[in-house]
């Protein structure tokens, strides 16, 4: 059953990548889809059976792969409850692009190729979260970056998307670096990379401590340090973040499946999944907590200036995985992975939802043209508010709540519960995070659903109607907005129900010591007492959450409905700070100074200066110099003397070794 | 005799010989003559890869270490003595699997003095696998010099414009490598009295003179694999090469240096290989570095794939060195994978060179949209030279760098930034020749791959993902063989610098004797 979830999807992109156009759109279509709804229709039942409880963790072997002494990897597939979790998150989540994309690349040429990535990627997804050894996870999570890089290079014409594509892969190669130095570290300790034995074997080898770099340090917390810096490249942690917003240059369903959904979460998984090992070690743990919240807070105030409605998503999601690193480095790893869960479904839901905006405005992506569609795409408005209740945690405490309520929540008391310094901080810094949340989730609704119609001021609308600003009767330019085709509006609907009851239903098994222990049945490390002391945190703790989003949501009301002069006038007063923060706090304006110019002047100097200047003028150069002058030998060797030269040079060969030998 | 009943390895040796005569003695004039010359080169290679594969079969794994042993005694000491353990075996598998493919890959591009340009590569093969299978050092030695000849000629008569300057930069530096060389091996030889290098292999050379041998020898292999700063001969032989001269050099001859690390430096002189490996390991990151970066900014694809190679070598050269069983099987595997991979991408050159003739990576962009099946197999190896997991390139490097942690923690940091830069090199090439928009009338021109250059790349494409996804074939034969090699090295290993201490206080204290213990990195949970 597990090798059937697992295969399919890689059967199926397969055929339908090699058959590219002689098998045809359709064919391609079904073939994946296909495979992904089977996958998923198989994905729940395991779930839900670890769910009930008394489930037994189990690994299907499939066959060796590097043998090469202590080294022993297998490819295994590996299924427990942490994995039943992420397997019903994946396959939902990527069944339902697939059918979305039917509608949303219908008009493209290339469609056999782009259903072949997104199965592709799916497996490699799939690979990555039933892993048994460090090995294989790494093998799938550089397959999900290489479907990733293939995905948002989709449209490979566009200089923009390429230049994307290749930031992702490298940007993620940096966090590669140090999860392969992780793995290697881990060999070296435990002598194994299979993860159950060095899981077992973590907490005797806390406090010790290894030498790296001349350096002694302490074991588990450069092991956890270094897997972790993988984990923040591929979860675009602060630092490693630069290249998810640039990511939305692939097709929308791409960011809602990878660029949201699942492979992001890849790292709040692996620091999940390896749980045990980093409770070894405090100062990892403290490492985690400190770049998730700040990540939280970075990406919540970059978010508030974006103008692009995929950009305002992708800082959204950069800023929420914050939130489940948060939850993760306080020890709370079952309340990280709730929040994964329900937010792989409003987030798809918000980033699926701006598609079908994207769709209905003639792929116009900028905010600034938009205004008023409320009436126009009805469905997509409900589905896109129903995301942002879920989003922004809207709900009663101890009646109902839209599913960000239950898991968002938690993370922010966590935070509070764990009467750390660092907790205090993270709680802080989060209850404020989720303020700007509420705030750029409502200014996005209020500037794409609401006011009056701006759009032939978009340069795509004009093309459209063949119109300009000047020429039009109105500020719609005539432009009708249709609705999104079945096939786009139904994983819409399902989404919404995940984002509506995702967070209620399985807040026990998730949220709580009792359920949680059988639920998880020992495949993350549990904290039981945090999780008693959550639901004992002040009132005015539980309030908090709830009362910031409702003023992010008029604040956003009163800038964006009512006096709409405000954004306008404020950028204006804060010229600096504006300017900061739609520069995305100019980090990737640094990067580019500090590490992409100088690696091509430096790769430069060493060519044309190293290799030629010095080696090759003291070297061969040189000689030929001191022999004649450079001309001399190249004449000689043009007219004819190649094969006497050859000749001479095999008779020495042996005469010398003839010598040597009768001697 | 042998398991086979008949000498295998001097027949494997002589048939491309005879073939090579026969390309030049056949009768007749040009085109009928080219053509005979062809077929008769593609017909020696084809039959010589499926006695490499009859070889790979009836080799027995877990067996004797040398298998297929021929000795006949030619005159005084010098024998014509054969036989091939483990490693030899791949790397003979890896030269006849290369052969034929490389002569599917002349077909048409090379159109002058196709008899002599035939001949020159069955030769080549003949030495290639002679190297491989030598059991005399002096046998050894002749065929690793005169595989030297058939390249010079092909470079200097097929080559490019600037042929004559590549083969002379060729030529000169290996030409200073093997001169001391010979030196040593006469030496040793006047020392251990034998020739012989399964005998020579277990000699223990004074700890004083083992220094020296192996800086001669290193001398030679260095420069063949070719390690920084004597590597500046390879990107310009690349670049003049013909195609498939280009395949064979990057296939097969870079590895003789890891060859004769694993045959020679190593077994020979365990003591000295530990003592200098400092000298290994300094060249190996910076080559790693310096040529990545170097690869980051051509604007030829052959010197950019030729640097690359550069950078490739180095993992080898610190998974041998590594002194334990990941790095050195790692190491072999980086050597088979680099073959069959850069091997490839010097096809795929070939593919648009054929079609456009030129290098130049500005000529070409958007060829996914008129050439689809080259954009795939192209992105393959792209990966594969990457070192994605799943395809040949990952299971090399991450033994190797696995075993170099082990060894070092520096080299292993350093070493490990190439999958950084390597990413960022290829993927840029990549973008630069398949991607973007396609506008230039004469590469719109350019038809996707023909059935000929599916046949090339193809096979190759299968190996690279059966060696990614089941590498066990691969390291199953060596296994034993490498175990050998670690017997007889290991005592001289030196510790690596990770030592684990347990329960910090007191041991950190004994640390702080040896001035380790001031600088504390990371602040642990104590």
């Amino acid at each position: 059953m597990i090798q059937l979830i697992v295969f399919l999807p890689l059967l199926a992109a397969i055929i339908a990548g090699l058959g590219n156009r002689m098998l045809g759109n359709f064919v391609a279509k079904i073939l994946t889809t296909g495979a992904l709804f089977i996958a998923c229709a198989l994905s729940w039942p395991i779930f839900l059976d670890f769910l009930v409880g008394g489930q037994e963790a189990y690994v299907a072997p499939v066959f060796t792969w590097i043998a090469s002494g202590e080294m022993d990897v297998a490819w295994s597939l590996r299924v427990d409850t942490l994995t039943a979790v992420m397997l019903v998150v994946v396959t939902t989540v990527s069944a339902l692009v697939h059918l979305y994309s039917w509608g949303y690349m219908a008009e493209d040429p290339d469609q056999p190729r782009f259903f072949a990535y997104l199965s592709l990627f799916t497996f490699a997804m799939l690979m990555l979260v039933t892993s048994n050894n460090l090995v294989q996870m790494f093998f799938g999570w550089e397959g999900v970056g290489l479907a990733s890089y293939l995905l948002i290079g989709f449209w490979y014409k566009k200089p923009s998307a390429n230049a994307a594509a290749i930031k992702a892969f490298v940007v993620n190669r940096v966090g590669d670096f140090g999860f392969s130095l992780g793995i290697f570290g881990t060999f070296l300790v435990f002598g194994t990379v299979s993860i159950p034995e060095i899981l077992e074997a973590a907490p005797a080898m806390a406090g010790s401590t290894i030498g790296f770099l001349g350096y002694r340090v302490d074991t588990m917390t450069l092991l956890c340090l270094l897997l972790f810096i993988g984990a923040m490249g591929k979860s675009a942690q602060f630092g490693l973040h630069t290249w998810l917003p640039d990511a939305m240059e692939g097709p929308t369903p791409v960011s809602a499946l990878i660029h949201a959904a699942t492979m992001v979460t890849a790292g709040v998984f692996m620091v999940c999944r390896l749980s045990p090992m980093f409770e070894t070690s405090d100062m990892a743990l403290a490492v985690v907590t400190f770049f998730g919240l700040l990540t939280a807070f970075f990406a919540a105030t970059v978010g508030t200036a974006q103008m692009d409605i995929k950009r305002v998503i992708a800082y959204s999601t950069c800023s929420q995985l914050g939130y489940m690193f948060v939850a993760a480095g306080v020890g709370a790893y079952g309340i990280a992975m709730f929040h994964l869960f329900t937010h792989a479904f409003f987030k798809a839901l918000l980033f699926l939802g701006a598609g079908s905006v994207i769709h209905a405005m003639h792929h116009e992506q900028d905010m600034r043209h938009y205004g008023a569609l409320r009436k126009e795409i009805p469905l997509t408005f409900w589905a896109m508010i129903i995301g942002t209740l879920a989003i922004t945690g809207v709900g009663i405490v101890g009646v109902f709540g839209f599913a960000g309520f239950y898991s968002k929540d938690l993370i922010i008391e966590a935070a509070f519960a764990t009467d750390s310094e660092l907790g205090g901080v993270a709680f802080f810094t989060l209850v404020f995070a989720a303020l700007l949340t509420s705030f750029y989730s409502w200014r996005l609704i209020f500037m794409t659903f609401f006011g009056k119609p701006r759009w032939i001021t978009s340069e795509h609308i004009q093309h459209s109607v063949h119109k300009t600003p000047e020429t039009a009767e109105d500020a719609t330019g005539g432009y009708h907005p249709h609705e999104s085709p079945w096939s786009m509006l139904v994983p819409l609907g399902v989404l919404s129900l995940g984002a509506v009851f995702a967070g209620y239903l399985f807040y026990y098994p998730f949220g709580y010591a009792e359920e949680g222990e059988i639920f998880w049945a020992g495949s993350i490390a549990l904290d039981t007492h945090l999780l008693h002391a959550i639901h004992e945190v002040p009132t005015w703790v539980k309030y908090a959450p709830g009362a910031v989003m409702l003023t992010g949501l008029a604040i956003a009301w009163l800038a964006y409905i009512k006096y709409t002069d405000w954004p306008a006038k404020f950028v204006d007063q804060f010229r600096v700070l504006h300017a900061f923060l739609y520069n995305k706090w100019y980090i990737d304006e640094l990067y580019n100074a500090i590490f992409v110019k100088p690696a091509f002047a430096i790769g430069r100097f060493f060519w044309k200066r190293g290799d030629k200047g010095f080696i090759d003028r003291f070297g061969p150069d040189g000689v030929s110099a001191l022999v004649a002058s450079g001309t001399g030998v190249a004449k000689r060797f043009q007219s004819g003397y190649l094969y006497t030269y050859a000749l001479v040079m095999l008779i020495g060969l042996v005469a010398a070794a003839t010598w040597a030998i009768t001697r | 005799m042998n398991q086979l009943g008949f000498p295998i390895l001097t027949v494997m040796v002589l048939l491309p010989l005879a073939g090579a005569l026969l390309c030049l003695i056949w009768p007749g004039q040009g085109e009928g003559k080219a053509g005979m010359a062809r077929v008769i080169a593609l017909g020696t290679t084809l039959v010589t890869f499926a006695l490499g594969i009859l070889l790979w079969i009836s080799y027995e794994i877990g067996g004797p270490q040398w298998q297929f042993v021929e000795y006949y005694p030619i005159f005084g000491r010098f024998a014509w003595a054969m036989g091939i353990d483990g490693i030899a075996l791949m790397l003979i598998m890896l030269s006849v699997f290369l052969m034929p493919i490389c002569i599917i890959a002349s077909w048409q591009s090379i159109q002058s003095r196709v008899p002599e340009y035939m001949a020159a590569f069955l030769l080549m093969e003949s030495l290639m696998i002679g190297v491989f299978t030598a059991q005399d050092i002096f046998l050894f030695y002749i065929f690793f010099e005169a595989g030297l000849i058939p390249m010079y000629l092909i470079i200097g008569i097929w080559g490019g414009a600037e042929r004559i300057y590549a083969s002379y930069k060729f030529f000169l530096y290996t030409l200073l490598g093997s001169v001391l060389m010979l030196i040593a091996m006469l030496w040793m030889v006047q020392e251990a009295g034998t020739s012989s290098i399964p005998e020579l292999m277990t000699y223990d050379f004074p700890g004083g003179a083992q220094n020296w041998l192996w800086l001669a020898f290193f001398a030679s292999f260095a420069v063949k694999m070719p390690m920084w700063p004597v590597h500046t001969w390879l990107p310009d032989a690349h670049v003049q090469a013909p195609t498939a001269g280009s395949v064979i050099l990057a296939g097969v001859l870079l590895k003789m240096g890891g060859y004769g690390f694993i045959r020679f430096s190593l077994p020979m002189f365990p003591e000295a290989s530990a003592e200098l490996v400092w000298i290994v390991f300094g060249l190996s990151m910076v080559a790693v570095v310096y040529t990545s970066l170097v690869a980051l900014v051509q604007k030829d694809m052959k010197k950019l794939i030729a640097y690359s190679s550069v950078a490739h070598m180095a993992f080898v050269t610190i998974g041998l060195f590594a002194f334990n069983r990941q790095g050195i099987e790692g190491a072999m595997i980086v050597m088979l994978s680099h073959g069959l991979v850069s091997g490839a991408l010097f096809l795929c050159v070939g593919v648009i060179y054929d079609r456009l003739h030129t290098r130049e990576i500005e000529r070409y962009g958007g060829l996914s949209d008129n050439m689809p099946k080259y954009a795939i197999l192209f992105m393959l190896f792209t990966m594969a030279s990457i070192g994605l997991p799943g395809t040949s390139g990952f299971v090399g490097e991450f033994l190797a760098l696995v075993g170099a942690y082990e060894a070092n923690s520096w080299v292993a940091v350093v070493c490990t930034t190439g999958i950084i830069l390597g990413a960022a090199y290829m993927l840029y090439l990549y973008w630069r020749i398949c991607y973007g928009e396609l506008e230039k009338e004469d590469v719109k021109a350019m038809p996707d791959l023909s059935v000929r250059e599916l046949a090339t790349l193809g096979p190759i494409a299968a190996v690279v993902l059966w060696m990614g996804v089941y590498p066990e074939s691969f390291l199953a034969p060596i296994r034993d063989d490498v175990g050998t090699l670690l017997a007889r090295i290991e005592p001289a290993n030196p510790p690596g610098d990770a030592q684990l201490a347990m329960g910090a206080g007191m041991l950190l204290e004994a640390e702080h004797g040896d001035g380790h213990g001031g600088d504390h990195g990371g602040e642990g949970t104590h």
